[in-house]
């Protein structure tokens, strides 16, 4: 094979909440050490779809697999392989930095010793060995995120899903936040990413972009531009936007 | 196993590092069993009393003396008025009215019969129903003695009677502190218990940090196992403590085997435990378990015989305190603790709680999704 393995697989996902279709026959693959870049707008379906691939909700129907295993069968497999950090901030507001680390490093079976190396490490290269046993709810925002995504891939699991990581950090933190993914993704983990900052995008090696429960686009940045006639994915999200737009009225 | 140490250790850091924490731990049992066991009481201290002595006989003046001597009773106000006395009670100065009417020491002489009018006060039904019973009680001691002293003065020889002796078994003393204590540590473990979990568990859930646990591949047993054990630790101190609290204060007797009771307790917790963690999986926010364990609380805990016997409820009732885990330890607690009942004699309540326990947190377990 040329081309490098497909790791996520999604065949016609569809997640309806009543009459409501959050998912409407979703179909991609995500390749083996990529940056796949999930966007769509508020309420677009990213984060429902993200939540069945990693196994916290189930799908009404489709078929999926990731890393190689089945959605429907095999979850708690995927979970050994895949790292999580959610939207909303997910480490224990009252245990300090080691203990977060130490907890989850601890939940996910690695031995003393390699949560003792893993944390040294990872505390150096934040920069945060000083403030070690401070509570995570004393230390600010960009860190907890910093944190929250090492801690995501303590474990060094396949596949790394980020959901909304840079909400509400500032400009530099999240260029820092980038330099983090773009180093996870050289050891090798794949990464898949929602986001609705379109700069972030660029990033991407690949984006799909999602509307109204839809996939209208998925390429490289640079395709997409170049397919839509526009300066920027900014440009590119618009344009599809709009088509929405005209075609519901 | 690993993995379950590790939410042991998160958890007990956590709980210790909560300042509201400590204080419910160590601070509830001892102001629950300060306060509740003085206050929850049924004995009656001070009857306010009505006399109206129409007959103003020495026999009615008797009488009247005995209420005098009772410890019980406060007499209020003599009057010759019933519309007095009834307006007495009326504007709640009083609580009963002892009516002798004229002529009662004649019919008593005469017709060797008597008649003596009592009213009382029945708003709160119990206190009227104590306060009949102490009243006859007195009333029929010197009706004996009436009694006697008229067919001595006819026989001139000491006459034969039935006389009862009481004694109370297994609080002779009658003291209602005794009877209460266990009651109270009753309520105050399970709501430890309960409460603390369902709290614990939704806790996570509004903080977002269940998704994060739900996403790793820990398996759900090792993490409720995980859950549970800090609060089940807890609560047997809660227990322990407790009794060393009614040991030092109230000096209430301890007649049966400590292990045994701990036994007993160890089994009874699972069941409160896991009604804690049935209520977090109903509920979304600390709000919601607060409501659920209050309307589970209220019922089962005046439903559990802490009061009222349980064998004087509607047969219905009893049918329904089959489902009242606090009815089960209520009647163990004071059964060990007060007349020293063996393993044996608290087996089948036991086995009833192990299963229930088996049944909550089976359920439970199941309705805890790690999948949406």
């Amino acid at each position: 094979m040329i081309q490098k393995q497909n790791i996520i697989i999604v065949k016609n996902l569809v997640k309806k909440f009543g009459i409501f279709v959050a998912n409407d026959h979703l179909n991609f693959e995500v390749r083996e050490g990529e940056i796949f870049g999930f966007l769509g707008a508020n309420g677009a379906g990213k984060t429902t779809a993200m939540r069945i691939i990693c196994g916290l909700s189930l799908p009404t129907s489709g078929e999926i697999k990731v890393a190689g295993f089945d959605i429907y069968k095999e979850r708690e497999k995927i979970k050994r392989n895949i790292g999580y950090m959610s939207q909303k901030f997910s480490l224990y507001p009252n245990l300090t930095i080691r203990e977060n680390i130490n907890f989850f490093g601890g939940i996910y079976g690695l031995s003393r010793t390699e949560i003792k190396t893993r944390t040294t490490n990872l505390l150096e290269k934040l920069q945060f060995t000083h403030a070690a046993n401070k509570l995570i709810r004393e230390i600010p925002l960009g860190w907890m995120q910093k944190l929250a995504f090492s801690i995501a891939i303590l474990h060094k699991p396949k596949i790394a899903f980020l959901d909304e990581p840079t909400g509400g950090v500032d400009p530099i933190t999240r260029r820092q936040f980038w330099e983090m993914i773009y180093e996870a993704a050289e050891q090798g983990i794949t990464i898949f990413v929602t986001t609705h900052y379109m700069d972030e995008a660029e990033y991407c090696d690949r984006v799909s972009i999602m509307v109204d429960g839809r996939i209208e686009a998925l390429d490289s940045p640079a395709k997409l531009k170049e397919k839509y006639a526009a300066e920027s994915m900014n440009d590119v999200f618009l344009k599809l936007a709009r088509i929405q737009l005209h075609e519901s009225v | 196993m690993k993995t379950i140490i590790y939410i042991l250790q998160k958890e007990f850091i956590q709980v210790f590092r909560d300042k509201t924490m400590l204080p419910m731990i160590f601070f509830m049992p001892i102001i629950q069993l300060i306060v509740l066991v003085n206050a929850a009481t049924f004995e009656m201290n001070s009857i306010n009393l009505v006399v109206v002595d129409k007959d103003l006989s020495t026999s009615s003046r008797q009488l009247v003396n005995k209420f005098k001597g009772s410890e019980f009773y406060h007499l209020k106000e003599s009057t010759f008025s019933l519309k007095d006395a009834e307006d007495q009670i009326l504007h709640r100065k009083a609580d009963a009215i002892l009516h002798i009417h004229k002529g009662f020491e004649q019919d008593l002489i005469t017709e060797n019969n008597g008649k003596i009018q009592l009213l009382v006060n029945a708003i709160n039904s119990t206190a009227a129903g104590l306060i009949n019973a102490y009243t006859t009680m007195i009333i029929s001691s010197y009706n004996n003695q009436v009694r006697a002293e008229m067919i001595n003065m006819i026989q001139a020889r000491p006459v034969k009677q039935i006389k009862v002796s009481t004694s109370f078994w297994y609080n002779p003393e009658m003291n209602y502190k005794t009877f209460m204590l266990p009651g109270i540590l009753v309520i105050l473990v399970t709501a430890i218990g309960m409460i603390l979990t369902a709290i614990n568990l939704v806790r996570e859930k509004e903080m977002g940090t269940i998704e994060q646990i739900n996403v790793t591949p820990i398996r759900k047993h090792h993490f409720l196992i995980g859950k549970l054990l800090p609060f089940w630790i807890i609560a047997i101190f809660e227990l322990a403590f407790g009794l060393l609290i009614g040991k030092v204060l109230y000096q209430v007797p301890f007649v049966g085997s400590i292990p045994l009771l701990f036994l007993f307790a160890s089994i009874y917790i699972l069941v409160a435990l896991g009604i804690g963690l049935l209520i977090s999986t109903l509920a979304n926010s600390q709000q919601q378990v607060m409501f659920i364990a209050f309307f589970f609380l209220i019922v089962f805990i005046l439903m559990s015989g802490i009061f009222t016997p349980v064998e004087s409820m509607p047969y219905w009732a009893q049918k329904v305190n089959v489902i009242n885990p606090f009815s089960y330890f209520m009647k163990a607690i004071r059964m060990i603790m007060l007349k020293g009942s063996g393993f044996f004699d608290v087996l089948k309540e036991m086995l009833s709680l192990f299963v229930y326990a088996f049944i909550v947190l089976s359920l439970a377990v199941w309705r805890y999704r790690k999948v949406a």
